[in-house]
């Protein structure tokens, strides 16, 4: 018996939200008095031991460069080959774009109950109930995993973990690799900017901004919070900021634990994609607009004249 | 070509949500019902520009619900598509669902398969995936281009921190999402159709549910905005990190 993690990579280096999921996995396996394995698959380029700092006894790795482009079939197979060599009765990944196109795959291989979304540790003391975000954002739903294994995708920024000591037992794993169907003929990586599914803040900014060329407003705080940045649809829509900056209900949902909305107004649409961050911030001259009633803090005054001493004020608390 | 395209019922984005029956419920007798919009919006109107592209095209559409998903698949078929299938009976079990939608898709030996990226209800972005297992197809999650090149898709797709091409032969299945297409709005034509096309409905498989849902809840309400003047923008700053201690 056992829980698994599955450790998803970025760059060769494991992600931010496989930690979370890692740590999550880890408190599982001590509420439930078992342990905490993970698997990796691909190429592996950081020493793995580490991962029992956060809660990990033992890293199963696939180290094969074929893994590296991710078949959802492929992987699928080799979990279920992992799950079924360490008796898991918990799968834990991170609710990411790898997790969704694999979890429910292995969900039917396995006819293990699925979870996605998950927003903090199951309860165990009567069968095994995962609480998920529903109606994005607007309510949660406690699920109950009626299988005897069980698989949870966990959300970015849900669950804090703390860093321990320890060094995990790193294993290769013998799994029989199938062909591919799926080719991979061209990726195109957003670099050098911060991961928007992952950021701890985001600075976010809308029609209010009024052109293109106000975006230092939105780029010098992000860039002095070490924040990604984001924007309304509108925004993306009439191309002053790349599509892949959009958040909302057709864009990305995202859960940082700030998030400052500057010249949004705050539609139902934009709400669903932001309403799971921490703390919401909002900075809008109209004192009707809706976003101010789900927001934490808020200025209602020109974004033109609040921003810059916004940054100021940033710029001097960060250079004590 | 055939294609088959999987249609959610949900609440109206701005329904409100509430809970009936000690919060085991969704209260939706009072709630605005439509296509879920990733189905309508992108794989549903992106199936229709394939065969606008290809007259031999056929195009079905599947819903798992009672008839009470009747208005919204005839409003589907207003937008495109010449016959659907209604798989009689109420799920929230993703595993149910998509067992469902993989025996009315056998039966129907479908070259691509197209599902919303997830439906704005339950969020659970996994009936895709587990139709394609369950007919050992391969799955592209997250599309948001495809190109049909002879008996190959070529494909778009999200990943984290960007995106890919990917080829895979058909028979596929596609999750769809912003890019697939543009919305449309049904015409006249197409509603006085709809009409005419056929409905089936079929009783379900019998398969037991990996899942369910043993009650809801709300979030805790917003203690409410604290405001600060825009006179003083540095006391947000200071709130920020003393208070909030966010950075």
């Amino acid at each position: 018996m056992s829980i698994l993690i599955f450790l998803d990579k970025a760059d060769g280096h494991i992600r931010k939200s496989s930690l979370e999921a890692a740590s999550y996995g880890a408190a599982i396996a001590a509420q439930t008095g078992t342990v905490a394995e993970a698997i990796v698959l691909g190429t592996i380029t950081e020493d793995l031991s580490v991962m029992g700092k956060y809660g990990i006894s033992k890293v199963y790795t696939v180290d094969d460069a074929v893994l590296d482009e991710l078949d959802a079939q492929v992987y699928t197979k080799i979990l279920a080959q992992v799950a079924a060599a360490t008796s898991a009765t918990v799968i834990v990944f991170s609710n990411n774009l790898v997790a969704k196109a694999v979890a429910p795959r292995l969900s039917v291989r396995l006819k293990a109950g699925l979870v996605t979304g998950a927003v903090a540790l199951p309860a165990t003391s009567n069968g095994f109930v995962v609480k998920k975000n529903v109606f994005s954002g607007k309510a949660f739903a406690n699920v109950s995993i009626d299988t005897a294994v069980k698989i949870i995708t966990l959300n970015t920024n849900t669950f804090s973990y703390s860093i321990g000591n320890g060094a995990a037992e790193v294993v290769p794993f013998a799994a029989t690799i199938d062909v591919a169907n799926v080719k991979v003929t061209a990726t195109n990586k957003i670099v050098g900017e911060v991961s928007l599914t992952e950021a701890d803040i985001v600075v976010s900014g809308g029609r209010g901004l009024k052109g293109p060329e106000n975006w230092a407003l939105v780029t010098d705080l992000a860039k002095l919070l070490g924040a990604a940045t984001a924007c309304s649809r509108p925004v993306a829509d009439i191309h002053w900021r790349p599509h892949h900056e959009h958040v909302g209900q057709t864009g990305i949902a995202i859960a940082p634990n700030l998030y400052i909305a500057i010249g949004i107004s705050g539609a139902i649409q934009h709400l669903a994609g932001v309403n799971r961050s921490k703390t919401i911030v909002v900075i809008n001259k109209d004192p009707e607009a809706p976003f101010f009633k789900a927001a934490d803090y808020g200025i209602v005054g020109d974004a033109f004249e609040v921003m810059p001493k916004i940054i100021e004020a940033v710029r001097e608390l960060k250079s004590h | 070509m055939k294609i088959l395209v999987c249609i959610s019922k949900t609440p109206d984005t701005t329904a409100k949500i509430a809970f009936v029956d000690n919060n085991t419920k969704f209260a939706g007798d009072a709630v605005v019902w439509i296509i879920n919009p990733y189905d309508e919006w992108y794989s549903l109107v992106r199936a229709i520009e394939l065969k606008e592209a290809d007259a031999s095209t056929t195009i079905h559409l599947v819903t798992v619900g009672g008839a009470d998903a009747d208005p919204i698949i005839r409003k589907a078929l207003a937008l495109g598509g010449e016959e659907a299938i209604r798989v009689n009976i109420d799920s929230n079990d993703s595993f149910y669902i998509a067992s469902q939608i993989a025996a009315v898709a056998k039966e129907g030996k479908y070259d691509l398969i197209f599902t919303g990226k997830e439906t704005i209800d339950y969020n659970g972005a996994s009936i895709g995936g587990m139709v394609a297992e369950l007919l050992d197809l391969p799955y592209i999650s997250f599309a948001s281009n495809l190109a049909l090149n002879g008996n190959d898709i070529t494909v778009v797709r999200e990943i984290d921190g960007g995106e890919e091409t990917n080829v895979v032969a058909l028979p596929a299945v596609v999750s769809c999402q912003k890019g697939m297409a543009e919305q449309r709005i049904p015409n006249m034509k197409g509603i006085m159709g709809a009409r005419t096309r056929p409905l089936k409905v079929v009783e379900p498989q019998a398969v037991i549910p990996l899942t369910s849902i043993a009650s809801f809840d709300l979030p805790p309400a917003k203690a409410g905005v604290k405001l600060v003047s825009a006179d003083n923008p540095a006391e947000l700053v200071r709130l920020l990190h003393e208070e909030a201690k966010v950075f």
